[in-house]
């Protein structure tokens, strides 16, 4: 029994120390670094992937060499577990000395990261996370994704004038299903809509059917969905399933619940389904269809709001880098991001000066089939949302 | 000389300390040293390494599997959490024996519970006490924060004397001295009487019963003061991080403890450590090599490591080291594992 205590504990120590000094990277050279962390294990790694498949799609497109400098982009896994995501921005930061922590699949992983960004004044690219009070925890984030402030108030308003009265509410129970709900209420109750029934459900537990069944007992002319990116087609399947369609309970929502990549698997129960959101695949500019076309090209399926907000996150990096002249300097960095303009997949969108926080168009989508597939197909535009979320000053 | 004597010993002279251990330990301070980029990998190691010695107690000692450990982490990262966030108490220390104690409440709760029947009814106890605590987190969102975690979390400096910085470098050596301090107390308590009792328990617990150990009050005991372990384990964590967020309670948590246990080995202390060494580097090499598919390595690596067997490792690590020992000290100073161990 103790014997083995003599030999095994040098070797295996010796063996941890070269493991060790084999991670520790050499030296960084004269390349820009990105760190992008992303989910691509685990619950949300659909959200991780397409990120991640934007950001290399980006850099086909645009080269690897920005203002005369190379772009190198590591990728990490944190899973969405905020620990992991500190840990990695930290490593990141200290031994890889990038120049940019990107990505950021749910919302606690990039609070977990606020901290580091403006210890090391580095930029943190928001891609992912949409809760209103991320860049208020680090004057160095800037986010290319979106607030579920934006959609939600808006589709909020749009139900009450189109005739919705009653609605349930079905939301994921973590900080953006939370605001998405109270934005959604706030302007649902003040137009003179009520709410009928209230359910949370847990993130991690898909199961929606007992839910839905609540949802059905409760007889209302729609239902307000909120789940991330990822859940929607489970979603759809059990609310067809429960025959929630044919009892003429309408979805409406913001888009996560649609999200593009899964949206043509859903099935004809989605048809009608009205969402409000940043992007839709069939967004009808020359440049989305482009995106649209490249894409699929390149990893065989559509894109969703998710690669579209990495596709832009990218944009902005390498849009900084051209005006900083290549000094990843963070607050002159932060400082170039600052109220840049320009056109996306998804239309024409800026960064707000103030709260460096995305302003985008929202649009109200209708899921309608379009040769054979299905897609959200944009009928009403609200231009330059600014995110309504922010602490009151 | 009398059987009794013979006993204490070979008691005696096995908790002795050896060389190679005080080497261990300095080599694991060196490389806190050493890597002044990683601190916060290797105080993840530490934190994995406390809370496997604390399984290491319940398994390697009194034959208690439980798959259901981080239970206790859970509960032990909660309470520290909670304590800092309402100024309950501020000061990390201070907290830590408190969130330590919390657990063992727990521990000692829920010890009778595992007691009762056999290794696969403890599997499933353990499992559906963790599956509860869980569940219990979740629904009281408004305490515990729910899938977000607690926010806010500041922690005060140590001793009022070391604040936590942001690279982990005060983090990683608080947990290296509670490792260490709590090393030394399970190293005392195995080697004791009571320790020596446990593993004939472990070997047969009639027998054990018939010679006049008390088999239920020892297995309590032993079980309490795991949990205990864990939960200073578990309070670590989120004062080292300032995290605290549903997936403490997590099975998968509780499930790569068990390997960790089954890479390094139970049942002599060292084992959780080398193994916590050994499956972070795992992690951490793989999902840096292929972000996306490392756990089917991690997978393949482990199916390999039960396949090949501990035994046949050992004696392949040890076949350098004997090659020299033989040229030097001859034939009879070659050392090996023995097979019975592993």
């Amino acid at each position: 029994m103790f014997i083995r205590t003599k030999m095994l504990l040098p070797i295996a120590t010796v063996a941890a120390v070269a493991g060790m000094v084999a991670l520790t990277p050499a030296r960084a050279d004269e390349a820009v670094k990105i760190g992008l962390i992303l989910p691509m294990t685990g619950g949300q790694a659909s959200t991780g992937k397409q990120i991640d498949n934007a950001v290399k799609l980006y850099m086909q497109q645009h080269g690897d060499t920005v203002a005369g400098k190379k772009v190198e982009v590591i990728l990490k896994d944190d899973a969405a577990v905020p620990d992991n995501t500190k840990r990695l921005a930290q490593e990141l930061i200290v031994n890889d000395k990038v120049g940019f922590i990107a990505g950021f699949g749910v919302t606690p992983a990039a609070l977990a990261a606020a901290p580091l960004a403006t210890q090391a004044k580095i930029p943190e690219i928001v891609m992912a996370a949409g809760t209103s009070i991320i860049t208020e925890r680090s004057p160095y984030i800037v986010r290319t994704s979106f607030t579920l402030a934006q959609s939600s108030t808006i589709i909020g308003d749009w139900a009450v004038k189109n005739g919705i009265k009653k609605v349930a509410t079905l939301t994921s129970d973590y900080a953006p299903g939370n605001d998405a709900l109270n934005f959604f209420k706030q302007n649902f109750t003040a137009g003179g809509g009520e709410i009928v029934e209230e359910v949370k459900v847990p993130l991690a537990n898909p199961d929606f059917a007992p839910f839905l069944q609540r949802m059905k007992d409760a007889k209302p002319d729609a239902m307000f969905v909120f789940v991330p990116a990822g859940q929607g087609g489970n979603f759809m399947k059990q609310y067809a399933e429960r025959g929630l369609d044919k009892a003429g309970i309408r979805v409406i929502g913001p888009g996560d619940v649609m999200d593009d990549d899964l949206l043509n698997g859903m099935g004809d129960a989605a048809l009608g389904t009205v969402t409000a959101h940043l992007y839709s695949a069939a967004h009808p500019s020359a440049m989305n269809k482009e995106f649209v076309a490249a894409y699929k090209k390149a990893f065989g399926n559509r894109p969703g709001f998710m690669a579209v907000s990495g596709y832009d996150g990218i944009h902005l990096i390498y849009e900084a880098l051209k005006k900083t002249g290549g000094k990843t300097d963070g607050d002159a960095l932060v400082g170039a991001m600052k109220g840049m303009k320009w056109e996306s997949p998804r239309g024409p969108i800026s960064i707000d000066p103030e709260t460096r926080d995305i302003v985008q168009n929202i649009y109200i989508r209708k899921v309608e089939k379009v040769d054979g597939e299905l897609y959200n197909v944009e009928f009403a535009t609200f231009e330059a949302v600014k995110d309504s979320g922010k602490t009151k000053k | 000389m009398s059987a009794q004597a013979e006993v204490s010993r070979h008691a005696i002279r096995g908790a002795r300390w050896r060389w190679s251990e005080a080497a261990f330990w300095l080599v694991v301070l060196a490389c806190a040293f050493a890597f002044p980029s990683r601190y916060l990998i290797m105080a993840d190691i530490a934190r994995l390494a406390l809370f496997a010695l604390s399984l290491d107690l319940i398994l390697g000692y009194a034959g208690i599997v439980s798959l259901g450990h981080a239970a206790f982490f859970g509960v032990g990262a909660y309470s520290a959490g909670l304590m800092a966030l309402h100024g309950i108490i501020t000061e990390p220390v201070a907290a830590l024996i408190a969130a330590g104690l919390v657990a063992m409440a727990l521990g000692f709760l829920t010890s009778f519970l595992v007691i009762r029947g056999a290794d696969l009814t403890r599997l499933m106890v353990t499992l559906g006490i963790a599956l509860l605590l869980e569940a219990l987190a979740e629904r009281f969102s408004d305490i515990t924060g729910g899938t977000d975690g607690l926010q806010g979390i500041e922690m005060q400096p140590i001793l009022k004397l070391f604040a936590f910085d942001i690279f982990g470098k005060v983090g990683l050596f608080y947990s290296l001295a509670v490792l260490f301090l709590l090393f030394l107390l399970a190293r005392r308590i195995v080697h004791s009487p009571f320790g020596l009792s446990l593993r004939a328990i472990k070997n047969n617990p009639l027998r054990a019963a018939a010679i006049g150990i008390p088999v239920n009050r020892r297995l309590i005991a032993i079980y309490t003061l795991s949990a205990f372990y864990a939960g200073i384990a578990g309070a670590l964590f989120t004062q080292t991080t300032a995290l605290a967020s549903l997936d403490v309670f997590s099975f998968e948590r509780s499930a790569d403890l068990m390997l960790v246990l089954v890479i390094g080995g139970a049942g002599y202390l060292y084992g959780g450590l080398i193994g916590a060494v050994v499956f972070r580097m795992l992690q951490e090499v793989f999902s840096t090599i292929t972000p996306q598919y490392w756990q089917f390595w991690i997978g393949l690596v482990l199916v390999v490591i039960v396949l090949v067997g501990r035994p046949r490792m050992h004696r392949w690590a040890l076949w350098a080291p004997n090659l020299i020992i033989k040229q030097i000290a001859g034939r009879k100073a070659v050392v090996a594992v023995p097979e019975s161990d592993a």
